[in-house]
């Protein structure tokens, strides 16, 4: 039923013949320039390497001090959720959960499905259930906002910097690392290879 | 890669939607519906009611967008003194006191982006109603660029949530969020299911039926 040398394109519905791409190239459609297809040579060990990175700099982030914040002598530290928890009891309760999917349940879903794919796959072993989440972790991508929040951190420290003083703590350098981190692992993905080694098992 | 001028549609053929595999439309349509062989996703020439959805999620991020500005975004209070800002008056406060960055950053993020997808999603809307053939990889360009800065309205929600996470030193000053926080982000919500509902291939396929 399957038609392996053509494709189209998902955001014109061209049709196009494939070729086999030499590796560090990116394929675009023709008609409207969407990104068809991207190979990275060492495609796994990197996403592997990247995600591991990730998963490290998501637990530092979240479990050292995020920022302090003094003011007449009085100080507050706060680690990155300590937001979300004060929302919560303030009865924003749907705030609070867009905020805790944003910037925790989605990227770590991320992390914790990317790393199930790709060790088996770094291994050769066949993963059960993988195009399941790999499908999740392509779906929850938008929902990831790692980079949204660095903003929206860099936005209230300069804010707060001009009445009191704020001491940046080890999670604020680890988001920032993971910002970076995450945008190379969605730079790296190459789904089309993905579903074709699939088809190969 | 060569190219085919003709869409898998044209050719009796659905790509699907969450493997991009290739597969040849079912005989008979609307028996039963096909799902991929490789991925098994149900198959389908173009997102579901993509048009019908895109205009609900639209129309209910413009009506979310006027609480979203009119009500309170914070409530501060620093030495005894209350203050409540909405997006617009917390910019007009960053420009009074310098901080054209700051003011710049929750500007376009807060008031413009939001307000410009709303205008290019409608647009997008009536043109594929009208079935309009004008420059059609400039309003797919058009509809990426949208999708793809959609998220950085999110700053000024996590701007608010760190504010009133570091902001609790009883007395000395203490920081709320206001129901515009809401409002806010379910314009964000809607306004990214919006565009995630639209199918940009619509966009060409008005072209299609011209040559045909």
């Amino acid at each position: 039923m399957n038609l392996p040398t053509l494709i189209a394109c998902h955001e014109c519905d061209l049709l196009h013949r494939t070729q086999p791409v030499p590796s560090g190239q990116t394929v675009r459609c023709c008609r409207c320039g969407a990104v068809l297809a991207r190979t990275r040579a060492n495609y796994e060990e990197r996403i592997l390497a990247l995600t591991l990175t990730g998963l490290i700099l998501f637990l530092i982030a979240n479990l050292f001090p995020f920022l302090s914040f003094s003011l007449e002598g009085q100080i507050r530290q706060i680690t990155l959720l300590s937001g979300v928890a004060v929302l919560y009891s303030q009865g924003l309760w749907a705030v609070a959960g867009l905020v805790l999917v944003t910037i925790f349940l989605a990227p770590l879903s991320q992390i914790v499905g990317l790393l199930y794919i790709f060790i088996p796959l770094y291994f050769r072993k066949p993963a059960v259930l993988s195009p399941v989440v790999f499908k999740m972790i392509q779906k929850l991508r938008p929902w990831s906002m790692m980079e949204v929040f660095m903003l929206g951190t860099l936005v209230t420290v300069v804010k707060l910097s001009e009445m009191a003083t704020i001491i940046p703590g080890v999670a604020l350098y680890a988001l920032f690392a993971l910002v970076f981190v995450l945008a190379a692992v969605t730079a790296g993905m190459d789904p089309h290879r993905f579903w074709q080694q699939r088809e190969l098992q | 890669m060569n190219v085919s001028a003709i869409s898998s549609r044209k050719a009796a053929m659905i790509a699907c939607h969450d493997c991009h595999l290739l597969c040849r439309a079912p005989e008979n349509p609307g028996a039963v519906p096909a799902r991929c062989p490789r991925c098994h996703a149900r198959l389908h020439t173009r997102k579901v009611n993509s048009i019908s959805r895109t205009w609900a999620f639209s129309i209910a991020a413009a009506l979310f967008y006027l609480p979203a500005n009119l009500l309170p975004i914070t409530h501060t209070v620093q030495m005894g003194l209350p203050r409540s800002d909405t997006i617009i008056s917390g910019v007009l406060y960053f420009i009074k006191t310098g901080m054209w960055g700051i003011a710049l950053i929750i500007f376009v993020a807060s008031i413009l982006i939001p307000l410009l997808k709303l205008v290019v999603l409608f647009y997008l809307l009536i043109s594929v109603h009208c079935r309009s053939s004008w420059r059609p990889r400039d309003r797919t360009r058009l509809f990426r660029i949208t999708e793809a800065i959609g998220r950085w309205s999110m700053v000024d929600i996590f701007a608010v949530t760190i504010l009133v996470g570091l902001v609790k030193l009883g007395v000395v000053a203490e920081a709320d969020a206001g129901q515009g926080a809401l409002f806010f982000a379910a314009v964000v919500i809607t306004t990214m299911l919006a565009a995630m509902s639209f199918d940009p291939r619509l966009i060409w396929d008005a072209l299609e039926s011209d040559d045909a």
